[in-house]
């Protein structure tokens, strides 16, 4: 699953393999912005069954807080 | 009162009445004197609306309006009809590349088609008098776009461009059709969660106003679109946001 989510990231902000660690901070990342929000919601849903609210997205906040949602909600 | 402004006598039928908007609407007419009948699909909350309307003789009418048979049963149970104010509507914001065609069949189905089709199932059943007035409640996501709401702003914006074809199509008869094109009001689908408080509180600075409308505001402009005071208007679009489409 990390594997996949990794992917699924680099290919929203076009960052090169490899570059999404499980500690970064998403929202740094270069590229971020309103659009990458709202498709980091939607690939959660789509690629993980993981329907999340805007208002509790706004609470993870590192890659590996988004690893961990997606294991608590489909466990 | 003028009775130009009144509604007395008058028999409305609202959808999505069992809240926000359509909640609003039903009870502005009511209190301005029209007979309502309201439908929804929530039959316990529409109760509820009907219990709080002033005056007797309102009636509901639970019911799914994506579902061609209760369209149907709804338009043939219809008393002859002075009106219609048409809201059922939903948000979900999702950019372009992840809309499914289930999402997309949806909300076309929700907005736009189960409007469409319940106007012509009226119209079949003769159920809307001469001078009958129909309102649609689009959206100004129709004309000012943001992003992740490309369905909602195309089923929006292909509303509008019903209504005025509706418009020209019914004139003869004397039945005026337009809509109203609200900002953003504040209602339980913002409350659910799906938009940040943040988010919120950045897209308030977009009103000149200083806050997003009530349900109350939109109810106020449907009372007049309602009575015969405006009976020289057809085919309007009207943008009814607080300011927001100045900036």
């Amino acid at each position: 699953m990390e594997k996949e989510l990794f992917e699924q990231l680099e290919d929203i902000l076009e960052l090169a393999p490899g570059t999404v660690t499980l500690t970064a901070a998403f929202r740094d990342y270069e590229n971020w912005d309103s659009m990458a929000n709202l498709s980091v919601i939607a690939m959660l849903d789509d690629s993980f069954g993981v329907h999340i609210a805007s208002q509790d997205f706004k609470n993870l906040i590192t890659v590996g807080d988004l690893v961990a949602e997606i294991a608590k909600r489909t466990a | 009162m003028d009775p130009l402004f009144g509604l007395e006598h008058k028999n409305i039928l609202v959808t999505g009445a069992s809240s926000g908007i359509g909640r609003a609407v039903a009870e502005m007419l009511a209190n301005q004197g029209a007979t309502v009948m309201i439908t929804a699909r929530n039959e316990e909350r529409l109760e509820a609306v009907l219990q709080s309307l002033p005056n007797d003789g309102h009636h509901f009418f639970c019911a799914d309006l994506t579902m061609d048979e209760e369209v149907k049963k709804l338009a043939a149970e219809m008393p002859l009809l002075d009106g219609i104010v048409l809201n059922a509507g939903m948000v979900k914001t999702v950019p372009v590349q992840f809309v499914k065609r289930e999402d997309l069949d949806y909300m076309f189905n929700l907005m736009l088609h189960s409007s469409i089709l319940l106007v012509q199932q009226l119209l079949k059943n003769k159920k809307l008098k001469p001078g009958a007035s129909v309102c649609f409640i689009s959206s100004v996501a129709s004309q000012k776009i943001t992003i992740g709401n490309a369905i909602y702003s195309a089923a929006k914006g292909a509303l509008n461009s019903f209504t005025k074809s509706l418009a020209l199509e019914l004139a003869p008869k004397q039945i005026r059709v337009n809509a109203i094109l609200p900002g953003m009001v504040q209602t339980a689908i913002l409350d659910s969660g799906a938009v940040s408080d943040e988010q919120l509180q950045i897209h308030l600075k977009n009103y000149p106003l200083g806050r997003f409308g009530q349900p109350q505001d939109i109810a106020g402009l449907t009372v007049y679109l309602m009575a015969d005071v405006s009976q020289w208007m057809t085919g309007s679009l009207i943008v009814l946001d607080g300011g927001y489409t100045l900036k």
